[in-house]
């Protein structure tokens, strides 16, 4: 599904500014494969929503052209681009009940009235809404007003559906649920999606690949273990999953791995060259806190210790917050196996692989 | 699906019905809500609820005239007018004595009253009465009722002056009623259409509410485009927008009214600009003032606020992306304004339809002043019978039918789009 050479979807070399000012999105490179369920995610502003807003034809683009299935689309108007989309507060049309906003757009493509009504229902019973046609949108929960909207922008066969933040107005119980959901139904019907959100786990749950956005630029676009184990910049790190950082100097580089001593003097990391390319460049280490060990008999390659400043217990795992070369926001999870008896204020020896480390930008 | 329902009484824990210790811990908030509302409860009553009430009663009064006159009216109503041309001596007499004995300014009220059945009634009965007078003090007793009145004036043996107490006789009489609606009583008390120069009523009515339907119409069409830009713009233009569209309530009726007269009259400034243009000559100046296009044009920017506001509220919480939404669906943005974004502003349209409406039909001074002969509706007649004429009765039956057109309207509306659709804010 990765493979780019046949993409349904394709941003070439894509510009925008509002204000001919400041750059919203700025040279973005984006294919996307048919079938393939791609996440933009990225803080507020980052301009996710920009570009899905281009791609679904209400905003144009400054430079650079948006391909679908080979053709490109800038000068096809919103309505001709049969491309579905759920807005972020579903949009959905208070006058109309739930079965006339499904046969809204079926209605506008002049589809006879026997094949529109099959074709809502279907629909229905595929979000489970099965007896809610003739419910007007407020008489729903959020939930299944979310349902509606996903139908809706199902129900004409469009050639790719856009999730702009969808799950954004629901509780967290139910985003959950409602992240599953989605990611059924496109496994079942096989429509390319491209989501937007700014939440990392719905990101990671649902998708085939995520466009990790940042300052209008894609920072990391690839597999969701790929970006949380093997982040390429440090801002991919800190944005997906939990992330213990240390800043440090290149002091030695060897292949792919190098050698960083610790800013104040704690001593040398062995890490992986990753985002760092010469001796005395400055550098910031990426180490995932599940992948410190403090067991005693530590193996690894880097070898230190932390002063335990606070530990939080949460069941499955304990999470102890250390104080480890200077940074006092170091992170360890520790599998609650009942052995672990230490208190706060003691300290403890930390290894870690030099696999783990990844040196990135600073 | 059967719902039981418990027979026994909840209780409260100390044992009191849950109901009467519900009701007795609300009263104090009930008498404390009713005692807030109090003071404009009765100002309302005072001022609103009375003055209604006692127009009402005024359209359909009648019983000064009964007062002055009972005993004429009562033998009156004896007169058998198949068989007798005129009516018979007892009318006469009764009407010598109440003439003879009654009190001057009362007497003056009725003669107003009556002047309005028949116009000469005032100058006859104060004719007679002078002669009445005379006689009484003379002392004679008249052998003919019928001949003294007769001799006195020759008036008096037309019965045509005599069926006009018809529509006086009773306490209670529609006349006012009629009357505003172009119709009278004929001599047998049947309702019939008045004098053709006297009729002006029905036109009246027709062109107010063609008038009104209009201004409703033109402010729809102009207001809808700029409560949709006053809803979409930037807040720093919609805020400027704003105040252009309030400013005219910031600016007396008067002032309004006037300039209007300024801009349309024929060497005005509109004419001016026409004819320097070329586009008409000097002696083809357009008449748009003092006529029916005067009272359009002066009312509609008048009451355009109070279309594009309603509109603007409703609007403004129509949230944008419905429009890109059935776009995205494959409505082009013409089926998308239609289908998706004018249902939704209806609440808008009704209550700013309405609100224009029912202002209209009972504007005043706008028409009155640039309407001239051809643009006065309704509210002019009103004033000049309340003003003018001093025609009470019939000034409350012009504005009681005003207000049962308003209610019919309100009534209609309410089965068509349904009260609950109304938003003004």
């Amino acid at each position: 599904m990765n493979d780019t050479s046949q993409s349904f979807v394709k941003f070439e070399k894509i510009d925008k500014s509002y204000d001919g000012e400041v750059l919203v999105v700025k040279n973005l490179n984006l294919d996307i494969a048919k079938g393939e369920f791609v996440t933009m995610l990225g803080p507020s502003g980052s301009g996710k929503t920009t570009t899905l807003m281009m791609l679904a034809g209400f905003e144009t683009p400054t430079n650079g052209e948006i391909f679908l299935d080979t053709k490109p689309i800038s000068k096809i108007p919103p309505y001709e681009r049969e491309i579905g989309m759920v807005f972020q507060n579903y949009a959905l049309f208070p006058h109309m009940t739930v079965a006339e906003n499904l046969s809204f757009p079926l209605e506008v493509r002049k589809i006879s009235k026997p094949d529109i009504k099959e074709k809502v229902q279907k629909a229905l019973d595929m979000v489970e809404l099965g007896n809610f046609g003739t419910r007007f949108p407020a008489q729903l929960s959020g939930g299944q007003q979310q349902r509606v909207a996903l139908a809706r922008a199902l129900v004409f066969e469009p050639r790719l559906v856009l999730m702009d933040e969808p799950l954004g107005a629901l509780d967290k119980n139910l985003r959950e649920q409602m992240q599953y959901e989605i990611k059924h139904i496109h496994d079942r019907i096989g429509i390319t999606v491209v989501y937007v959100t700014h939440d990392q786990s719905e990101a990671l749950t649902m998708s085939n690949r995520i466009a990790v956005f940042n300052d209008g630029v894609v920072q990391q676009l690839s597999t969701p273990n790929i970006l949380y184990e093997k982040p390429e910049n440090s801002f991919v790190a800190k944005f997906i999953g939990e992330n213990n950082t240390l800043n440090g100097v290149v002091k030695e580089v060897n292949g792919s791995s190098c050698t960083v001593e610790l800013d104040g003097g704690f001593g040398m990391v062995k890490a992986l060259k990753i985002n760092v390319n010469e001796v005395g460049e400055k550098t910031q280490l990426s180490i995932r806190p599940e992948r410190v060990s403090i067991d005693n008999s530590a193996s690894g390659s880097n070898n230190f210790s932390g002063k335990i400043e606070e530990l939080i217990y949460l069941g499955d795992h304990i999470r102890a917050r250390l104080d480890v070369c200077g940074n006092n926001e170091f992170i360890v999870k520790v599998p609650n196996e009942g052995s672990f008896n230490h208190k706060e204020g003691d300290e403890l020896k930390l290894s870690w692989n030099s696999e783990d480390v990844r040196a990135l930008d600073l | 699906m059967e719902v039981p329902i418990s027979t026994a009484e909840l209780l409260t824990t100390d044992g009191i019905p849950l109901k009467q210790s519900l009701r007795k811990a609300e009263r104090r908030n009930k008498l404390r809500a009713f005692l807030l509302v109090f003071p404009l409860l009765l100002f309302i009553f005072v001022t609103f609820v009375m003055p209604i009430g006692d127009m009402l009663l005024r359209s359909v009064d009648d019983s000064q005239i009964n007062s002055v006159f009972p005993n004429t009216f009562d033998e009156y109503k004896n007169w058998d007018k198949g068989a007798d041309e005129l009516p018979p001596e007892e009318v006469y007499k009764s009407l010598f004595f109440e003439l003879a004995n009654g009190d001057k300014r009362q007497i003056g009220k009725a003669l107003t009253r009556m002047n309005y059945a028949k116009s000469g009634w005032k100058s006859l009965i104060k004719k007679t009465t002078r002669e009445i007078k005379k006689i009484v003090k003379k002392g004679e007793e008249p052998v003919s009722y019928k001949d003294t009145f007769i001799n006195i004036n020759k008036l008096w043996a037309d019965p045509t002056y005599w069926y006009s107490f018809n529509q006086m006789v009773k306490d209670r009489s529609s006349i006012y009623y009629w009357n505003a609606l172009d119709r009278t009583f004929d001599e047998d008390g049947d309702v019939v259409l008045q004098d053709e120069k006297r009729r002006m009523y029905i036109k009246t009515w027709l062109r107010t509410f063609k008038v009104s339907i209009y201004v409703t119409i033109f402010c729809l069409i102009l207001g809808f485009p700029v409560a949709h830009l006053l809803a979409n713009l930037p807040l720093r233009y919609s805020n400027l927008l704003m105040i252009f569209v309030l400013l005219p309530f910031w600016t007396s009726l008067l002032v309004r009214t006037t300039a209007w007269i300024v801009m349309l009259q024929q060497n005005g400034v509109i004419n001016g600009i026409l004819v320097w243009l070329g586009v008409i000559s000097d002696d083809g100046r357009i008449q748009m003032v003092y006529n029916e296009v005067g009272t359009l044009i002066a009312m509609t920017q008048i009451l355009l606020p109070f279309m594009i506001l309603p509109l603007y509220s409703v609007m403004r919480v129509i949230p944008k992306s419905h429009m890109r939404a059935a776009q995205n669906l494959g409505a082009k943005p013409v089926t998308a304004f239609l289908r998706v974004y004018l249902p939704q502003t209806i609440p808008g349209i009704s209550a700013g339809g309405l609100l224009v409406f029912v202002l209209a039909i009972g504007y005043f001074i706008t028409p009155e002043l640039v309407g001239g002969k051809d643009g006065k509706l309704i509210g002019s007649w009103i004033a000049y019978h309340l003003k003018t004429t001093l025609n009470w009765g019939l000034c409350a039956a012009l504005g009681a039918i005003l207000l049962g057109i308003m209610l019919i309207f309100y009534w209609l509306y309410n089965k068509i789009v349904g009260i609950d659709n109304i938003k003004l804010g």
